[in-house]
């Protein structure tokens, strides 16, 4: 069966492997574990009798969700493919490992961003909260899923049949950064070591247009930390690609 | 000649481990050509490379006409693939992993139900088509995966050791649609360390050893090339206590007890027969069957094999040996 361009048809490729996705791994013990449960927890360890209104935690409980559910099936995908003898079966595909990954980062940004837009729909006019511009949370809803997404991606690139591994190092990984921008600590008040880092935190500027967007001054300027963002995305799909390029044989 | 897959001096290296070494060999349209090898000689790294899951370090390898490492989406797009060690998405429906893998064939979905249904009917998995493959045998398993390789009618179908660990039955079923697609036109790429599955199925075989081709040659023609494996099964009555007295017979090569037989090994089974005869009558005994042998593929396998730890790597580009 002839395809006439190879381009599109791998599009449609990458499209069938995201269905493919959500229907395999949305419900992973994984995923829910470190997608809902444990940033709920931490929410609530942090917040939990501080007195302080819902309403003014909003930017923090969406930025909390966008980011673990974007970034929680990325990592699981490949490793858990990689031991159930599935990748191999996906790679002799006419699909370059580009749109298999494409397909994977979709299946957390759908994830991310649907799970985030629920919970922005019923909390934002149960809160009569205001919010300065919509078209500002929604691009930043998109761009910062589909960063947080391309991480968690990018995450799951060592040669490891172990989701638990993985899971590990994306912990690792993620866990320093909820500390390191500004979503408990204001970036403000961390010390100048704590706002240089900061600064290399694709987070920190999703926080940044939030808060800005709801209620307070940013540090940053909304153009400059969705350029930023944007920076961050596509440094995290090259890396990505080439990491996952780079290891696949290692994987068989 | 019209070629189903070309390859030219294709080597794989992993660190300091070469596994394939400058190997070259063609594969016709429309043949079964068997890929055989003891473990670890190269096989599932050479479909491996010939399916576009891994790249070569050096050399080409041409599938169907197109450079498998610069034109892989058009290679990939005309064959079908079952490897060893691949499974199917034990999460997902016998439907649902023939829709997905039809998608990524590109297969338009009016085609991709009918010709589901038709080769789930054929495999024998129609009316468990619902359940999710994890309650899956590992034969309906390995049949699924058939499937998978089929829904795009592919021109060319790799199977990588399609019948291990399946029962017989099962086996046979492999074995019988291997062979029909085949008449049907579709080429087959067989690698597989069963002897015998080879010998019933393929048109030439190759022999990779050590990540080298030892020989590319019908299964026939192997046997012949092995003329001093040709055998003689005798039994004597009165059994004769020692294989001693058979291994002094002129034309013996090899003496080998099995049960209340003798297997003898001669490249010249007309004289050695005129010798039986002749030993049988001295010694007082009756011959109560002889049976003349040709060489069977195994033991060429081995042979050939066995000559191939032989050789040193300074050697072994002069084993190597093309259609």
């Amino acid at each position: 069966m002839e395809k006439k361009n190879p381009f599109l048809s791998q599009f449609k490729s990458a499209w069938a492997i995201t269905k493919k996705d959500i229907s395999i791994y949305y419900l992973k013990p994984p995923v829910l574990i470190y997608g809902f449960i444990f940033p709920g927890f931490l929410f609530l360890a942090f917040f939990l009798g501080k007195n302080m209104p819902f309403s003014s935690l909003l930017p923090v409980v969406i930025v909390l969700a966008l980011f673990f559910t974007s970034s929680s099936v990325g990592p699981i995908i490949t490793p858990w493919e990689t031991r159930m003898r599935t990748l191999e079966r996906l790679v002799s595909c006419p699909v370059s490992l580009e749109f298999i990954l494409l397909g994977d980062i979709l299946a957390g940004f759908l994830f991310g961003v649907g799970i985030t837009l629920i919970l922005s729909v019923f909390a934002i006019p149960f809160l009569s909260i205001g919010l300065k511009s919509i078209t500002v949370l929604l691009g930043t809803i998109l761009l910062s899923g589909f960063c947080f997404s391309c991480l968690g991606v990018l995450l799951s690139a060592p040669a490891t049949d172990n989701p638990s591994n993985i899971m590990m190092l994306s912990n690792l990984v993620r866990l320093p950064l909820i500390f390191l921008s500004g979503i408990f600590i204001p970036v403000n008040k961390l010390p100048a070591l704590g706002r240089l880092i900061a600064r290399f935190s694709p987070l920190t500027y999703t926080v940044d247009i939030l808060r800005s967007n709801f209620y307070e001054e940013c540090i940053y300027s909304p153009v400059l930390s969705l350029t930023a963002l944007f920076i961050f995305t596509v440094v995290f799909l090259f890396l990505g690609m080439v990491l996952h390029k780079k290891n696949l044989s290692k994987r068989f | 000649m019209d070629l189903a897959i070309e390859v030219k001096g294709l080597t794989k290296k992993y660190a300091n481990v070469t596994a394939i070494n400058n190997i070259d060999f063609q594969v016709r349209k429309g043949e079964i050509f068997g890929f055989l090898g003891p473990n670890g000689a190269g096989k599932t790294t050479t479909q491996r490379i010939l399916t576009g899951v891994i790249t070569a370090t050096s050399g080409k390898a041409f599938i169907l006409g197109y450079d498998i490492k610069k034109e892989a989406f058009y290679a990939k797009s005309r064959i079908g693939v079952v490897p060893e060690l691949a499974n199917i998405y034990i999460d997902l429906s016998a439907w649902n992993n023939l829709m997905l893998i039809g998608q990524l064939y590109g297969v338009v979905k009016e085609d991709r139900i009918k010709k589901s249904a038709e080769l789930l009917r054929i495999f024998n998995l129609y009316e468990r088509k619902d359940e999710k493959a994890k309650v899956f045998s590992k034969g309906q398993r390995q049949k699924l995966l058939l499937c998978m390789a089929l829904i795009h009618n592919p021109q060319l179908l790799f199977l990588d050791e399609p019948t291990s660990g399946l029962d017989v039955v099962s086996s046979r079923l492999i074995r019988e649609m291997i062979a029909k697609f085949n008449r049907e036109g579709v080429t087959i790429f067989l690698t597989t360390h069963n002897i015998q599955e080879a010998d019933e199925l393929c048109d030439r075989i190759a022999v990779i050893d050590h990540g080298l081709i030892a020989t590319i040659d019908s299964p026939e023609n192997l046997k012949k090339e092995f003329q001093s494996m040709q055998t003689i099964e005798i039994v004597f009555n009165p059994q004769i206590k020692s294989e001693d007295d058979l291994k002094k017979i002129e034309y013996v090569n090899k003496v080998q007890k099995i049960g209340d037989k003798f297997k003898l090994y001669t490249d010249n089974p007309d004289e050695l027969i005129r010798q039986l005869l002749s030993f049988s009558q001295k010694g007082n005994l009756n011959i109560l069957s002889l049976n003349t042998l040709g060489p069977d593929l195994e033991e060429v396998f081995v042979k050939i094999t066995e000559e191939h730890k032989g050789w040193s790597y300074g050697k072994e580009k002069s084993f190597s040996k093309s259609v």
